[in-house]
């Protein structure tokens, strides 16, 4: 019997989840006349009878004092009934094989009732009305269901059971290619997917000629996840020809030679006092924290999947990044994620989208909740974050998510050895995200969702904590020699890189699968979540087995590491496929690239020349743009505080509300010891030139650790590089040259990269309105994310303003730096010179504020980074509650004071810059701590209501033009309420 | 008995249970964590616990309603020991999911005899969402002995679910008649029925609150510190402090 189970709201109750389907159906043009009636519900199936499944809702799934249920075999009339009126049913549910954890916790529960039920499903339900058959299919697309993961059903569920997977019946397939022609070769590339290039199709083709046979499927498909870019990173680390201004540079690997060798050379210089621990090698980099514990931090992005699937592609996406540290070494305790979107504008309008392109703000709205269900269900506080918007983002929106671990000084580094098992523990294995590290490395197009749905995943985040509870009793216990995480290409790239240097068999009939039918290739390269890969002495394996039973985590052996140097794949007693790690690991030509980049000479840029300028609305312009506008809408929905270790949270300020600079946390409990994590970015800027981008988006990270406390000696980088198709020579030069900055300022700064990642390809493909083939590629997008550290976190600062009287310090020189700024950016102007990094004297300014911090001198400090000094002393003013009074005058500076110069001593956005509020008591020992370093008294803390900026003052005419008189206009006045009110309005969802 | 032992319980999905532990320490307790299999194994083995507490987080993902499977699990597995549990005047303290369970296992509040249902819930916020953020609180009711000498705190609450809604006004009257209403928010954050954020049953020994008092037992905790607006200690450790000193 199939059962179904419609639950509904009870009268007087609110029905959140119509609410939300009308108001999306309002943005979508539907009207506000849309009625909506939503319930959720469950299908279950088993030989029951209506007495037990009216217990099963009566005990399990519907809570009596909010809700009523509606109890029926499927097809009973009365599950057809509208609740009130008339109106057609909707019903949404996710397509078979979709990961449907609440499903699964349903049928366990019930199971646990001693009732006997066979299968569950989900699904919701919505009763809508009026509503025509085209409103009712353009609302079931664009809002209710996404044709990725779910499917829609008009009128009732008529099944008589579900579907639960045939068997399935092996067959060994072989992939003959020695025969075929170099087209040939470059079509089945694209056709099975592997995105491999002709180059490596050819490698291929006389590999297997040398053998005297074809490839099997199996093969054929490991290549291509070991050599795919997401997994090999053959582009950033394969051969590079450079041109820019300056000449021709060869690279033999280009991230070789950029950003590890600064960390090799910062290393080698900093000798004994090198606090780096393992960097570029495993899943995270590894640094010195304390005696007892190092700390690992990696950051990754899940930008296609997202893309398809908001909610999903986000979620794995975080669930993927916390199995990195909890992968690296012998396995890190997870202690705080981070994460930064880039999306189009959300009022983008509907009817100017391009086919295969979702909306943003539904892109936004799954990509929020898809990290905050994950990040929150795993305990893990998400303790900082940014958003950035940019029309370029439409059809690749980006998705980056990191984690922070902490890890035992003498479980850092791991080796599987020869005779171990090869455990997969965690999640069982389904035909979920099939292809998603070649379909990562390919290009999106408007078909992608059809070509590549099945790359989409669902995470569930209770399995992962269930395998990081066992996990780290595991590791405590020393019951496995090593450990990896199951990411992009499954099974195939974790046992492949972990047995590397040995060699492995893997009996892939034995794995758990979630249904039958799955062939041994789909088991293989299954990127099914929430699984790792450990190595465990044959002696351990009872042990472990048992820890894993004892808390319901499933573990098999799947295979053992063997001393051959090859990869034997067996299915049962077929050898189904079988390669030495050399052609494997090594065999893949390397990549060979082009690359140019011609730095866009700096254009005139016409600023307002007005001395007396009331520049209020400009400032209330930026404060209001959706890159500075309160992201408070986002992080109160993430648990910031899970763990306890929270000193600084992301909103701070007299009602908690204001912008953080970074995140400081407390992970070990009986410690005073903190790490402060910090990103910076700015997409901006690289429309000029991407090596000051990447400087600047340096500087803006570590400035951000600087003012809430870190030790400017102790802070770790990584890098992320998401950009457009770099087979472009133009779009890859960009990229370099950004790559050479990150040396240059790590090196110049002392600050070592310690791992990164990159997304290439960020290219959406469509056909225009004119039936032409148009592309969209996102602007380069180098994100820096921080991981600071501080001795005792009661020196941490935080940037709300404290005390009328106190006296306000501009740390750091204001130059004509409006290139890119946001006060460009709102008021539409083009041209002027992007902010460069002086390394002469910033790391002079870090060092010299870093001191007076530790020394209790700074009552708040706020970087200056987007709207430069007016956006920072507002929002200083408005998260202390307190007025402030500023002097342009005063401003240390070095730009031209002529009739422009009041907008730049307000909006430029020059680097390594703070606003420090200094009690009167210790200005004088602040000041000598600053010597040496640009520092001028700009203004005071006011016990009122209003932020005050008083321009240059001029002379003026008075007595009918008889005399002039020097005076100084007020450039910027305005109410606290109304610079907040503009602060926090445009995200106030 | 100085010091009393305290079993932190964990299950699937509890994430609270490390810094709930702590907080227990702080206030001179021992600690246990310990897995629900162990328990749902060997029920006897409450007897060896002074205090029981069910921590925060997503038990078994929150996926069939907040705290609703391992509620329902211990109805059909652990009523009998938690029953003794209670007989032999021991404590049991619930935070937010641990709330969530108590309310669902029947623990807390007593069935509707004519139903076997509970009368009251944790629901939806009004807001339809998650949401962490801090929160006023004051006592209304000296019946509970983990508030004993608290007038009033502030705690962050970080929940979905959390919204108090008893099954009629006649469930209110009496529950707040018994003074079983024991916390209330002082600015309802979530849409509680009578702003109740925390409940206690009949004797006064079993306590379930959405706020976090384990979140704020140390100065730093507080979001305002740097403003020089926390004391010595955070509100919530006289939570975990009148637990331990009741056994002495």
């Amino acid at each position: 019997m199939l059962w179904e189970v419609d639950i509904y709201p009870a009268v007087g109750i609110v029905d959140h989840l119509g609410k939300k389907v009308a108001a999306d159906a309002v943005q979508l043009g539907l009207g506000d006349q849309l009625r909506v009636v939503a319930a959720r519900g469950y299908l279950v199936q088993g030989n029951v009878d209506r007495a037990q499944v009216e217990r099963i809702a009566r005990e399990l799934l519907v809570d009596t004092v909010v809700e009523h249920a509606v109890i029926g075999c499927t097809g009973d009339e009365a599950l057809n009934r509208a609740p009130e009126g008339t109106a057609s049913a909707v019903h949404v549910l996710p397509k078979p094989g979709v990961m449907d954890p609440v499903a699964q916790s349903a049928l366990a529960a019930i199971a646990d009732l001693g009732v006997p039920v066979d299968a569950v499903r989900t699904f919701s339900k919505y009763w809508l009305s009026p509503l025509s058959a085209e409103q009712c299919q353009l609302l079931c697309t664009k809002s209710l269901a996404n044709d990725a993961i779910e499917q829609y059903i008009v009128g009732p569920i008529t099944w008589p059971k579900l579907e639960l997977g045939a068997p399935y019946t092996f067959k060994q397939l072989s992939r003959p290619l020695r025969d075929l022609t170099d087209e040939q070769l470059a079509t089945m590339s694209r056709r099975d997917q592997l995105y491999l290039s002709l180059a490596e199709m050819q490698t291929i083709q006389n590999y297997y000629r040398d053998l005297g046979r074809d490839p099997t499927d199996i093969e054929l498909e490991t290549l291509a996840q070991t050599w795919s870019e997401h997994c090999s990173h053959k582009t950033l680390g394969g051969r590079v020809r450079y041109r820019d201004e300056h000449g021709t540079r060869e690279f033999k690997s280009m991230l070789k030679e950029t950003i590890f060798a600064a960390t090799t050379k910062i290393r080698e210089q900093l000798g004994q006092d090198d606090w780096c621990v393992s960097v570029f090698k495993d899943n995270a980099g590894v640094v010195t924290f304390d005696d007892q514990y190092h700390v690992c931090f990696k950051v990754e992005t899940h930008n296609h999947p997202s893309a398809l699937e908001p909610y999903g592609g986000a979620n794995t996406g975080l669930g993927g990044v916390i199995r990195d540290p909890l992968g690296t070494g012998m396995g890190a305790k997870p202690i705080c994620n981070t994460d930064v979107f880039c999306f189009a504008p959300p009022d983008t309008p509907a009817d100017s989208l391009p086919t295969g392109v979702l909306h943003p703000k539904r892109v936004m709205n799954g990509v929020v909740s898809g990290v905050r269900d994950y990040g929150n269900r795993m305990g893990i506080p998400t303790v900082n974050g940014s958003v950035f918007f940019d029309k370029r983002y439409l059809g690749n929106p980006l998705v980056y998510c990191g984690n922070v671990g902490l890890i035992p000084v003498d479980m850092a580094f791991k080796e599987a050895k020869p005779g171990d098992l090869i455990v997969a523990v965690g999640g069982r294995t389904g035909r979920d995200g099939i292809h998603g590290a070649t379909f990562s490395s390919a290009e999106l197009t408007s078909e992608s969702e059809h070509l590549s749905g099945g790359a989409v995943q669902i995470g569930n985040a209770i399995t992962e904590k269930m395998v990081l509870d066992v996990l780290l009793e595991a590791r405590d216990r020393r019951l496995f020699n090593a450990v990896t995480d199951c990411g992009a290409g499954g099974f195939s790239s974790a046992v492949g890189e972990m047995g590397e240097e040995i060699g492995a068999e893997v009996w892939l009939d034995r794995a758990p699968v979630k249904y039958d039918g799955l062939s041994y290739t789909e088991i293989w390269i299954s990127e099914a979540q929430e699984r790792m890969v450990l190595a465990v002495p044959e002696e351990k394996w009872n042990e472990l087995q048992q820890l894993c039973a004892s808390e319901g985590v499933e573990a098999t052996a799947i295979g053992r590491f063997v001393p051959t140097g090859r990869l034997q794949l067996k299915y049962h007693e077929h050898v189904v496929g079988e390669v030495t790690m050399e052609f494997l690991h090594g065999g893949r030509p390397p990549v060979i690239r082009e690359a140019v980049y011609a730095p866009a000479p700096v254009e005139p840029q016409r600023l307002p020349e007005k001395y007396n300028w009331d520049y209020t609305p400009e400032l209330l312009a930026i404060l209001g743009s959706l890159n500075v506008a309160s992201k408070e809408w986002i992080i109160r929905q993430y648990d910031h505080e899970v763990q306890g270790g929270s000193v600084v949270k992301p909103l701070v300020g007299v009602t908690n509300d204001g912008p953080g600079d970074a995140a400081v946390v407390r992970p070990v409990l009986t410690s005073r010891r903190g790490l402060v994590i910090s990103n910076g970015m700015n997409p901006c800027y690289g429309d000029f030139d991407t090596y000051h981008m990447a400087a600047s988006a340096i500087d803006e990270a570590l400035r951000n650790c600087i003012a809430v406390g870190a030790d400017p000696r102790r802070i770790a980088i990584l890098d992320n590089f998401c950009w457009g198709d770099c087979e472009k020579p133009e779009t890859f030069g960009s990229l370099v040259r950004a790559a050479i900055a990150c040396h240059d300022l790590a090196m110049a700064w002392q600050v070592p990269f310690i791992s990164g990642k990159d997304s290439l390809n960020n290219e959406f493909r469509f056909d225009g309105p004119d039936g032409k083939r148009q592309s969209i590629a996102i602007p380069p997008s180098l994100l820096i994310s921080a991981m600071g550290q501080i001795d005792d976190v009661s020196q941490a600062v935080t940037m709300d303003l404290k005390e009328p009287g106190n006296f306000l310090f501009q740390v750091g020189l204001t130059k004509d730096e409006m290139g890119g700024s946001h006060f460009a950016v709102t008021q539409g102007l083009s041209g002027g010179q992007v902010p460069r990094v002086d390394v002469s004297i910033a790391k002079q300014t870090f060092v010299a504020l870093h001191n007076a911090i530790v020394a209790g001198l700074v009552r708040a400090c706020h970087d200056l980074s987007e709207g430069g000094l007016a956006v920072a002393v507002a929002e200083m003013a408005f998260a202390g509650g307190l007025g402030a009074r500023i002097f342009l005058h005063q401003v240390p500076q070095q730009v031209e004071l002529d009739a422009a110069a009041t907008s730049r001593l307000l909006f430029s956005e020059s680097n390594s810059r703070f606003l420090v509020e200094v009690r009167p008591d210790q200005v004088e020992a602040f000041q000598q701590l600053l010597a040496g370093v640009p520092c001028a008294l700009v203004g005071e803390v006011v016990a009122s209501d209003r932020l005050e900026i008083i321009g240059l003052p001029q002379q003026v005419e008075i007595d009918d033009g008889d005399a002039t008189e020097e005076r100084a206009p007020l450039v910027v006045h305005a109410e606290l309420s109304v610079l907040k009110e503009a602060w926090q309005k445009p995200l106030r969802f | 008995m100085a010091q009393p032992r305290v079993l932190v319980l964990r299950a699937p999905g509890t994430n609270c249970d490390l810094e709930t532990a702590y907080a227990f320490e702080l206030a001179g307790a021992k600690t246990e964590r310990l897995h629900i299999n162990r328990l749902l194994e060997k029920p006897a083995a409450f007897a060896e616990f002074q205090i029981l507490c069910l921590p925060g987080g997503f038990s078994f993902g929150d996926d069939l309603g907040a705290g609703r499977i391992l509620g329902s699990m211990m109805r059909s597995h652990l009523a009998d020991a938690l029953r003794e549990f209670k007989a032999a005047g021991k404590l049991i303290l619930g935070i937010c999911n641990g709330f969530q369970i108590l309310v669902k296992s029947g623990i807390l509040v007593d069935d509707d005899p004519a139903t076997g249902l509970p009368p009251v819930t944790l629901t939806w916020n009004d807001s339809g969402r998650y949401q962490d953020r801090w929160v006023k609180l004051r006592t209304s009711s000296s019946k509970c002995v983990f508030f004993a000498g608290i007038e009033s705190m502030y705690l962050p609450i970080a929940h979905a679910e959390g919204k108090f809604v008893p099954r009629d006004g006649g469930v209110l009257s009496q529950l707040d008649a018994a003074g079983q209403l024991a916390l209330r928010y002082d600015g309802n954050p979530n849409g509680a029925i009578a702003d109740v954020a925390g409940v206690c049953d009949s004797t006064g020994l079993v306590c379930g609150l959405m706020p976090h008092p384990e979140r704020h037992v140390d100065t730093t905790q507080h979001p305002r510190w740097t403003r020089g607006e926390s004391g010595p200690v955070g509100d919530g450790l006289k939570i975990f402090q009148n637990a331990v000193a009741y056994w002495n």
